[in-house]
């Protein structure tokens, strides 16, 4: 078996080459692979398609924490359900990106993960049902199958998933916590390569089959986040009490 | 100027409508206040992937929050026995199984029932999972201000905004009103208090079906 664990972050994404398809989770500042995405930045790989659940402005400073939007100067296109919120200027911010050629796909949720799975079953595109008689059917062929209506969907491969996990053994395997499972699950199968972010790092045998979330088989590259590294649990505290200290951010959270 | 229900008012008359047993999905704004009001027994669900899941965890008890447990939007909650912690993909195969109540906010609602809830049109929006929410839910609950802040109606003919889905939902609870979609046409059930059914026709587009044992809202 070759060496899945790398101690650096950069080496975990140094292939990786302009132009590709790249998907990671989002939802939460918490649940991304903020090291990762870092890296990629550093890396300066450009034309990216990202897929991801939420893409908002960033907040915090890129020492304190990283998100997707980071990305937008190397981007080509952007999948998405969620792009700004409202209580941060709605989509306004991609607005000049969009002017300059950035190519945004809107979705939903549901149909996201459908197209991941799609992906990664290889089939050829599913039949949804969400979206009829909505934005949603734009550009898209319809079929009517026993007395419904459905939209014809393409199914979302990856070249490449960045994956936020809780513990990866080093044959791959990985669990989760809380809601941290995000899209990560179906984007590492759904993905040609996947690289994981973990906490803690285990030796072979230390996770129980019965809990293994993500099999080591969709998993190609693992690193284990560092003290100093993003999404710590103490720079994730840090940013819970940062959030609270903001008016509105804590009337959203705690209101 | 009469009085309207407020906030508060609105999540606990829809809040009236879940059961003990209730697998229940809570939508941004009013309807998260609905959580606050709901029975014991009903089961809140989280679009990221918890179902079960415990109270919020208040300002003033930060040291609480855990950040691998949170909503839709973050805000923390604490775990509680029997929760279960899922993927996204599983999430909304939850969603589109017709096992699920949704309590939605809306912009506008038709009298067909159509909602649309994720833009004005005026510039993008965010699509989110309130379509998967619409299609699948085995009802579908509408919070809304019955009205603009000029003054113009929400529930209307046709939908003008960028449509969330046609013909899903089945009560609508308003800061005046609460109005059940049947097959013959919207049907005005309850009014606010102090307000007649003529003074909430007047604000409302379509022609209402006033219900023959109308009555006020209680809380």
């Amino acid at each position: 078996m070759r060496n899945k664990v790398f101690s650096s972050f950069d080496e975990a994404v140094a292939d990786i080459p302009d132009g590709a398809c790249i998907g990671m989770d989002s939802w939460a500042i918490a649940a991304t692979p903020q090291n990762l995405i870092a890296a990629l930045k550093r890396k300066g790989v450009k034309d990216l398609t990202i897929v991801t659940h939420c893409f908002i402005p960033m907040i915090f400073s890129e020492d304190k924490a990283t998100m997707p939007s980071v990305l937008l100067p190397q981007m080509k296109k952007l999948i998405t359900p969620v792009v700004g919120i409202a209580h941060l200027g709605g989509p306004a911010f991609v607005e000049e990106y969009v002017e300059r050629g950035l190519e945004v796909e809107q979705t939903t949720i549901g149909t996201m993960s459908s197209r991941l799975y799609a992906g990664a079953a290889r089939l050829g595109g599913i039949y949804n049902p969400v979206g009829v008689g909505t934005i949603m059917e734009e550009g898209k062929e319809k079929r009517v199958i026993d007395g419904k209506d459905y939209i014809l969907e393409k199914p979302i491969r990856l070249d490449y998933a960045f994956i936020s996990a809780h513990k990866a053994d080093k044959l791959g395997n990985l669990v989760y916590k809380g809601v941290f499972r995000g899209d990560g699950p179906v984007m590492a199968m759904a993905a040609d390569f996947t690289i994981a972010e973990v906490d803690e790092l285990l030796e072979v045998g230390e996770i129980d089959a019965e809990h293994v979330i993500t099999a080591g088989i969709f998993v190609d590259r693992i690193v284990e986040i560092p003290e100093d590294g993003l999404a710590t649990a103490r720079k994730l505290k840090e940013m819970i009490y940062e959030l609270h200290s903001i008016e509105p951010a804590r009337k959203l959270m705690f209101g | 100027m009469k009085q309207r229900l407020d906030r508060d008012a609105i999540a606990k008359r829809a809040a009236k409508e879940l059961k003990d047993g209730d697998y229940v999905n809570l939508g941004l704004g009013i309807p998260n206040l609905c959580a606050l009001h709901a029975v014991e027994g009903v089961i809140f669900h989280t679009e990221n992937g918890a179902m079960g899941y415990g109270p919020l965890v208040r300002a003033d008890e930060l040291e609480k929050a855990d950040f691998h447990y949170h909503d839709a939007i973050g805000r923390f909650w604490i775990p509680a026995p029997g929760m279960s912690c899922f993927d996204v993909l599983t999430s909304f195969v939850m969603i589109r199984s017709g096992r699920m109540t949704v309590i939605l906010g809306a912009l506008q609602v038709s009298q067909k029932g159509d909602i649309a809830n994720w833009s004005t049109g005026a510039h993008g929006g965010t699509i989110g999972g309130a379509m998967d929410l619409a299609f699948g839910s085995k009802r579908v609950i509408v919070t809304m201000d019955h009205n603009t802040k000029e003054g113009k109606p929400r529930i209307v003919r046709e939908c003008t905004y960028p449509l969330t889905r046609k013909e899903c939902v089945d009560l609508v609870v308003t800061d005046l009103a609460v109005i059940e979609v049947t097959p013959e046409g919207l049907l005005l059930k309850e009014v606010a208090p102090g307000w007649t059914a003529e003074e909430v026709q007047e604000l409302t587009e379509p022609r209402l079906i006033i219900a023959p044992d109308l009555k006020e809202i209680e809380l």
